[in-house]
């Protein structure tokens, strides 16, 4: 998947109005929809369209939405 | 797996608060929009609180009240009574000792606590079931209550919305119009820090310093550690994991399809986690009951409560259920059973 695909899955899962700008440098936890649910969102996320296991300390580590792309990814 | 021939739940009744708590006027602590976005993603609406000399055996009291009054049950014929919580009267004695004198059931009556928290319905149900298979006991009840408002923190949002307060009997009789019925019961205790209230007990006994109330994360969340946290997002990573896995065994052991099972009772831990599974196991809505929008996660309690507040008229006959919980261990469990002209009791309010 490329970035800008993910990105727009991020969109979609944390419910974000304003998508504009958005880019891998985007500090997700600025987000004004970022919440303490919104790490479940994303487990969910990795989960359905990765198949990937990923705990709470996983997504601490992240502070970009980058970073989040690479959990995928990598 | 366990597995259980010709014994079944008879009756059920449960008992809840008379304190309505609407989730959306939670605002002690929390701004009303923020309080708004929580409580419409986790889908609590209302829940129960049991005020201050409220007890969960006193919700779990009433509704066996309820229950052996409702069938006219000889209390000299309860050779067992199971109590289930978490939050019990008090450290010692046992709790369903108490209540075996409240009842008034016989001093002959086996009497035992299970300390567990969300699946302990189907462990106390199989405790039970094999307990009976020898024989030589006609009746018992099982009980199940809970108080977990009173654990978690209000001050803490990732908790303050989610718990409320019930408490529920069920009869359990030999009988051979029963069919068989299955548990699957998993422990992990390297999880066991996921869900955890750390003080009070004898690891950290209660001190000034365990009843301080502290900020505890970025989020400004605060909570003492005598009240209970919960790491959410690993909790929801393992529940999605291992439910599923453990739902395809439990069926495939009992040689049975989801679509056998009349209904599909999940443990209402919140309706973002059962929306998520229904959707990965791509199960019919429609047999899934749900009582998260009106009493929340009430731990061990919620898959009886829903029973008997959702299938209250549609137990008639012989019915199968398929039974699903997980929580604080961790530790989760499958139970497929078997139903036959269960009695169901309307709920009281305490």
């Amino acid at each position: 998947m490329e970035l800008k695909d993910f990105i727009n899955r991020i969109v979609e899962q944390l419910e974000i109005e304003n998508a504009k700008g958005l880019n891998g440098n985007t500090h997700f936890r600025e987000l004004e929809e970022w919440s303490s649910l919104s790490v479940m969102e994303l487990i969910a996320l990795y989960d359905d369209e990765f198949d990937k296991q990923i705990g709470d300390v996983d997504i601490k580590k992240c502070s970009t939405i980058d970073d989040l792309y690479k959990l995928a990814t990598e | 797996m366990l597995e259980y021939d010709g014994v079944g739940i008879t009756a059920m009744a449960a008992a809840v608060p008379h304190t309505i708590i609407n989730n959306y006027e939670y605002t002690d602590y929390f701004p009303a929009e923020q309080v708004k976005e929580v409580v419409d993603k986790v889908g609590i609406y209302e829940r129960r609180f049991a005020d201050a000399d409220t007890c969960s055996s006193d919700l779990c009291f009433a509704a066996a009240e309820k229950l052996l009054t409702d069938n006219s049950i000889d209390r000299s014929e309860i050779d067992l009574l199971v109590f289930i919580s978490q939050t019990p009267d008090y450290r010692m004695p046992a709790t369903s000792i108490l209540l075996q004198h409240r009842l008034g059931l016989p001093q002959s009556c086996v009497a035992l606590d299970i300390n567990l928290g969300c699946a302990a319905f189907c462990y106390g149900l199989s405790v039970v079931y094999g307990m009976m298979q020898g024989g030589g006991i006609r009746k018992a009840l099982l009980l199940d209550g809970e108080t977990r408002s009173k654990v978690y923190s209000p001050k803490d949002r990732r908790s303050a919305f989610i718990f409320g307060d019930a408490g529920v009997a069920a009869l359990i009789e030999r009988d051979t119009k029963f069919g068989h019925s299955w548990f699957s019961l998993n422990s992990d205790g390297s999880r066991g820090d996921l869900i955890m209230i750390p003080g009070g007990g004898y690891r950290h006994p209660s001190s000034i310093e365990t009843l301080k109330e502290r900020v505890i994360d970025e989020y400004g969340n605060i909570r003492s550690d005598e009240q209970g946290y919960m790491r959410g997002g690993d909790v929801f990573n393992f529940v999605i994991r291992e439910i599923p896995r453990d739902i395809k065994k439990t069926l495939e052991y009992a040689e049975k399809s989801k679509d056998d099972m009349d209904y599909i009772v999940f443990h209402q831990a919140n309706n973002y986690i059962n929306s998520y599974i229904a959707k990965k196991m791509k199960l019919d809505v429609e047999r899934i009951p749900s009582t998260i929008a009106k009493y929340g996660n009430t731990s061990s309690v919620s898959v009886p409560l829903t029973i008997i507040s959702e299938l209250r008229d549609k137990l008639d006959g012989n019915k199968t259920l398929l039974l699903s919980a997980f929580g604080v261990g961790m530790c989760w469990a499958t139970g497929i059973v078997s139903f036959a002209d269960c009695k169901i009791s309307e709920i009281v309010e305490v």
